[in-house]
């Protein structure tokens, strides 16, 4: 018995030994990794989480949005939200599917979610109080998500990359939308130009904080970046998403809330101020204005809905037993 | 100018399938009659959808919350056609009809102004509505108005999917557990007192139907409720016998509901009424 032991040890680390040989060969060669191919269980552990924090981040970063779908002030912006929103929900069930391709079932992903197992975008823990907040975080939160993004498309992993290329398309139209929005009230009444102004003072930090902590506090960027997950570190996309708003922003007609902000020739970057680092910290840890109403709100959806789901599965199953007949079985044959 | 009929509305591209804004620069102008008539459509699909976009970002699974928001999506296209159209008449936009009208002014029926409920109650309604708008579009194709038979074409191809959806779900929650063929039929109940509004022939409308522009209302009660008992029997649930409600005449006098999804709907854009969103 003992023996036996040894040798199936013996045969799955030499198993093991092949697999992680192929692994290091296709990160090497900036190939991808497939659903069946031999991963370590730390990358497999790790892109689980990634995942599925991402596909949580969308479906719960419809909650603000979809907040104004019943107000949204005309027909048409009504119509452009809600397919927006719906976009979200479509971006949280690829990624569900890229995760469930790593081996967790999506409902267990949704309870690790439901239980505060896992976390979110800590962005959506701000409250959209006003309809500029509809572009606040059109072209400031979708525009961070896709500096993020796109280098994503190229991520080690073939499902998560694959999934990431039609979400960073999608992305590139919420963001203009977004853009737009703050356009049309920047260029309207005194009222509606302080509003995005305000929408635009509120959001900025938050969305500079998207990236994750500054690179001396990210301990786990390195071994993401060395499996191709990760392509760039969170300083450097916050610094290519600092050089890409302020144009913007200065073809908006608002101003960005730091004092700190100016060109810097010598990098040919601009520089920008300290960020709250402990506000991030204390969102993240539960304290955001609205982290309970979030999770409130996700939780009570899933619990109103238990009974309409049961009832699918139940006509499901009779559908499934009336189009094949019952085999008879023979217990202890 | 001329729309086209042909395509399916998913395979139509943006640049055949129309728009509000087509409507807009048509240069076609309704006439007081048929403004009347369009606004009444319309404001069935604006309160519908309205009602039905609550449920984003809370149905019971997310393909749900696709599902629902689409159909949703699909409707505030529709009141933006009719009301477009209806504004020609006055000179007025989309956005004055939907945002700057009062409560006594709307014309929606109570049927698409109730209140959500649970998902049953909600499907119930579906049903309903687009057995109901069904039978309507498949006839307004053929009204002498060349642009409500342009929007008609368009809606059908898209409530064709709202009457495969709201004939699913009857059958899963009628066929499903105990609880939900309780709820469905609880759903059922609680909102056929309305679907008679649906079916009844005001002066406007049956004159224009006399003209061979509008669909008599009442012409269509027979058809769709033929459609909707067979559905709500395969389901394995009981047509309904409660009486139709009183008050038929869309005019808001018989409607609690109207006000609270104006007062939620129009907030904003009351607010700022020179503003440009």
């Amino acid at each position: 018995m003992a023996e036996n032991t040894t040798t199936l040890a013996a045969v799955a680390s030499e198993e093991d030994a092949a697999g992680q040989e192929n692994f290091d060969r296709l990160i090497a060669e900036d190939s991808r990794i497939e659903p069946r191919d031999w991963m370590p269980p730390a990358y497999r552990k790790s892109l689980t989480r990634q995942v599925s924090q991402h596909a949580h981040s969308e479906i719960i970063g419809m909650q603000p949005e979809a907040n104004w779908i019943t107000r949204a002030p005309s027909l048409k912006r009504k119509a452009i939200l809600m397919a927006k929103v719906q976009d979200e929900a479509g971006h949280g069930l690829y990624l569900y599917s890229a995760a469930e391709t790593l081996g967790t079932p999506r409902d267990v992903l949704n309870d690790q979610l439901l239980q505060g197992k896992a976390k979110y975008s800590s962005i959506f823990n701000y409250p959209a109080r006003t309809w500029a907040d509809m572009g606040a975080i059109g072209w400031l939160v979708d525009g961070a998500a896709i500096c993020n993004q796109v280098p994503l498309c190229r991520a080690s992993y073939g499902p998560y990359g694959r999934a990431m290329v039609r979400i960073c398309k999608e992305e590139s139209f919420h963001q203009r939308q977004g853009w737009e929005i703050l356009y049309s009230l920047s260029h309207g009444t005194p009222e509606q130009k302080q509003m995005a102004q305000d929408a635009v003072n509120r959001f900025y930090g938050p969305a500079l904080q998207m990236f994750g902590p500054p690179d001396e506090d990210s301990p786990n960027s390195k071994q993401s970046m060395a499996w191709k997950v990760k392509r760039f570190s969170n300083d450097e996309l916050r610094q290519r998403f600092v050089d890409m708003i302020v144009p913007q922003a200065e073809a908006l007609g608002l101003t960005l809330p730091d004092p700190d902000l100016k060109w810097n020739e010598e990098r040919g970057h601009y520089d920008f101020g300290e960020l709250d680092w402990d506000e991030f910290m204390s969102v993240i840890k539960g304290g955001g204005p609205m982290n309970v109403q979030r999770m409130a709100r996700r939780v009570q959806a899933h619990e109103d809905g238990a009974w309409v789901r049961e009832a699918a599965a139940a006509y499901a199953r009779r559908q499934a037993e009336q189009n094949q007949p019952a085999k008879t079985q023979l217990i202890g044959a | 100018m001329s729309f086209a009929t042909n395509d399916s509305a998913t395979k139509q591209s943006a640049g055949v399938a129309i728009t509000a804004e087509e409507i807009a620069e048509s240069g076609s102008t309704a006439s007081e009659a048929v403004a009347n008539y369009a606004v009444q459509l319309g404001d069935d699909a604006l309160m519908l959808g309205q009602r039905l976009s609550w449920w984003i970002s809370r149905a019971p699974e997310l393909e749900e919350d696709i599902a629902l928001g689409n159909i949703a999506l699909d409707l505030v296209g529709h009141a933006r056609f009719f009301l477009t159209y209806a504004g020609t008449a006055w000179g007025k936009t989309e956005d004055q009809l939907a945002y700057l009208r009062d409560e006594e002014e709307f014309r929606s029926a109570r049927l698409v102004e109730a209140e959500n409920g649970d998902f049953a109650k909600t499907i119930a309604r579906q049903l309903y509505y687009s057995f109901y708008s069904y039978e309507l579009y498949t006839r307004l194709v053929d009204s002498k108005d060349e642009t409500l038979s342009a929007i008609a074409n368009k809606a059908l191809k898209e409530v064709l999917y709202h009457q495969d959806h709201a004939a699913v779900w009857l059958n899963r929650l009628g066929l499903g557990t105990e609880e939900s063929a309780r709820r469905m039929q609880a759903g059922l109940d609680e909102l056929w007192p309305y679907v008679g509004e649906l079916f009844y022939d005001d002066e406007n409308t049956a004159e224009l139907a006399g003209q061979g522009i509008a669909v008599l209302p009442s012409s269509l009660e027979e058809p769709t409720l033929e459609r909707i008992t067979r559905a709500i029997t395969e389901a394995g649930l009981e047509v309904p016998t409660s009486p139709t409600a009183r008050g038929l005449d869309r005019s808001g006098a018989t409607s609690e509901w109207r006000g609270y999804i104006l007062a939620e709907m129009q907030v904003l854009a009351r607010r700022y009424p020179e503003a440009q969103w």
